[in-house]
């Protein structure tokens, strides 16, 4: 076996790169939501002074980045990481691709869904600790509007939503990993499996992804020989309220306890009551903003020092869907300690 | 003939509302099957009795688009045979039709989505 | 429903006991307030019809069955106006297939897709795209009153 692997999915990081500067940048929605505050940048509107929606993702993205690198006190131009790891949910990556033409560093484009920062943080992370890099940018967002162009109706169609329907998250993350600096340090990783458990309706993302979460989490605790308890904080990406309800179940059936130390980025990002937003937020942008924005914060504040997070991911197009076929779903758990 | 305008349309949109909330289906299955719905009351001659009843209740729904292009296609096929139901199709909806194509270029030239 | 991978039975039973699951977790959506507002909705989209009909039928001195044409006209430019302006689908969001099984709901899919792809240019972009959502209401109808014709045509032929 691998010198660095530990049971079956996992990844032990011999030494532990550090994330020593992050940027988030939301939407006017999500700054109106309960963590508006914590976020680096908002916008006033959705078109962010560009033509289009899709302009208007990639200039959240590029301002993420700008605002990382700023906070991890790296400048220069092109700026000083050896690699640009990013991935968003338009058609080929576009976001990415066409922000990593300004960066001018090598680029690795990934596709995850909205699993995509944790993906984009576990090669990262294996990148430094295989000692290919000694930094490395990792960014992912998302637009309400050019998600629902792409994957669903016009946006000015008047359809109505069902009740479990998420709201894709206005917003971008971005995260510089190095060899050394100062920051939490990402330990282990855990890369999920594609997993299928039968549903096909694409407004029902949170319940097709819970099970894939609850796979890596109970993977990860297995390979690690960790229990629940060992963190202070379990937090999944976007299941939103019907996908969290599900994953606590799911987990129970396997003898983990998820309690109140489990949280879900898509039910922390809106405030349900006042936002009509239905189930919860959903989106690469999701677990960006929630991680960058908040959750890292409240690690540099002194509140949270064991933080498993689980990003997840609906792998489906608006062709599979259309076709009939089944949502596959994918969770990537990231463990990040002070 | 106000208050039939009133609760036969509300009526026929309400069905549709019930079969979007207790079904799968969305909108485009539930209107494309009213749209055939209309066609077939109307190939019965069963549609026009509505609109003399309703009104406007019975000719806004888009079941009397598919009425409309039924009693198009009927007519000429009357009188003309089986060319006539190719060139009798859009006799009575072409003013519905032409209207939605300009008035959403139109729109679309001089508005940009917001939401 | 096509089936992508045959699972075997254990696997499919699992599928089965989960989508039970979620089905109870999903939640109903409002169905009695969904249904009133899509009645009321509905109701007043077809009076302001009638009224239009009414109007027109006076205005041009013509029947009431001639002033239908003028009516549906105007009732997809109002349609046509509230996708434009933005409210829409703000109404929609509420009075559901109130505003949706009326003519307006065809100028709406008509109108907002066209909107919606203007960025990918008058040709491929409106043009082409503006029949996305209403092309099926119009190849269903037409399937349908062509059937209907033709057998209305045969039948003619043979009685």
């Amino acid at each position: 076996m691998a010198r660095k692997r530990l049971g079956v999915q996992t990844v032990r990081l011999e030494s532990p790169p550090l994330i020593i500067g992050s940027g988030s940048v939301a939407g006017p929605m999500e700054a109106k939501g309960p963590l508006g505050h914590e976020y680096d940048q908002t916008y006033p509107d959705l078109m962010i002074g560009q033509k289009s929606f899709e302009k208007a993702e990639r200039v959240m993205m590029q301002d993420a980045c700008k605002l990382a690198l700023k906070h991890a006190r790296i400048a220069g131009n092109p700026p000083e990481v050896d690699y640009f790891l990013a991935g968003d949910l338009m058609n080929q990556i576009t976001s990415s691709t066409f922000s990593a033409l300004p960066l001018g560093v090598p680029f690795l484009g990934l596709y995850g869904a909205c699993s995509t920062l944790g993906e984009s943080l576990s090669v990262g992370a294996m990148l430094i600790d295989g000692g290919y890099a000694d930094r490395v940018l990792c960014a992912t967002g998302s637009h309400n509007k050019a998600s629902e162009r792409q994957y669903r109706y016009p946006t000015e169609y008047g359809g109505q939503r069902k009740p479990y329907a998420q709201w894709t998250v206005t917003g971008a993350g971005a995260l510089v990993l190095a060899a050394e600096g100062s920051g939490p340090r990402i330990t282990h990783l855990t890369t999920g499996k594609v997993i299928d458990m039968g549903i096909s309706d694409p407004f029902d993302q949170g319940a097709a992804m819970a099970p894939a979460a609850i796979d890596t989490i109970a993977t990860h605790l297995k390979d690690t020989e960790r229990a629940v308890d060992y963190y202070d904080l379990i937090v999944t990406g976007d299941l939103a309220r019907v996908g969290q309800k599900l994953a606590i179940q799911l987990a129970a059936e396997q003898n983990l306890t998820l309690g109140p130390q489990y949280k879900d980025c898509g039910v922390l990002v809106f405030d349900n009551k006042r936002q009509d937003v239905h189930a919860g937020g959903s989106g690469c942008g999701c677990s960006a903003i929630v991680t960058c924005g908040h959750l890292l914060k409240e690690m540099a504040r002194g509140q949270i020092r064991k933080l498993l997070l689980v990003t997840t991911g609906a792998l489906f197009s608006p062709t599979t869907f259309q076709q009939g076929e089944n949502i596959p779903t994918i969770a990537h758990a990231v463990a990040i300690e002070v | 003939m106000y208050l039939n305008a009133f609760w036969v349309g509300g009526l026929i949109c309400l069905l549709g509302q019930v079969v979007l909330d207790n079904t799968k289906l969305s909108p485009g299955h539930i209107l494309s099957g009213m749209t055939v719905a209309g066609g077939i009351l109307g190939g019965l001659g069963i549609y026009d009795m509505l609109v003399a009843f309703a009104g406007a209740g019975a000719t806004l729904p888009i079941s009397s688009f598919g009425n409309a292009l039924a009693k198009g296609a009927l007519q000429e096929a009357h009188t003309r045979g089986l060319v006539g139901v190719l060139t009798g199709m859009f006799e009575l909806t072409s003013a519905g039709i032409t209207a939605a194509i300009v008035f959403a270029f139109l729109t679309a030239l001089v508005f940009n989505p917001k939401s | 429903m096509v089936k992508v991978r045959q699972g075997t039975s254990a696997e499919q039973k699992q599928r089965d006991l989960y989508k039970r699951i979620v089905t109870k977790a999903e939640g109903k959506p409002p169905r009695l307030r969904n249904a009133a507002w899509a009645f009321f909705a509905g109701g007043i989209v077809c009076l302001i019809g009638q009224a239009i009909t009414d109007f027109w039928a006076w205005f041009m001195d013509v029947s009431t069955q001639q002033a239908g044409d003028p009516t549906v006209a105007t009732m997809i430019f109002i349609g046509a106006l509230l996708t434009g302006l933005g409210v829409f689908d703000n109404i929609a969001r509420r009075a559901g297939m109130g505003v949706g099984v009326p003519v307006t709901g065809f100028a709406n899919s008509m109108v907002s897709s066209a909107l919606e792809f203007k960025r990918e240019g008058l040709v491929y972009g409106v043009g082409s795209r503006m029949f996305q959502l209403a092309g099926s209401i119009i190849v269903f109808g037409v399937v349908t009153a062509f059937v209907v014709g033709v057998v209305a045509a045969v039948a003619d032929l043979f009685l």
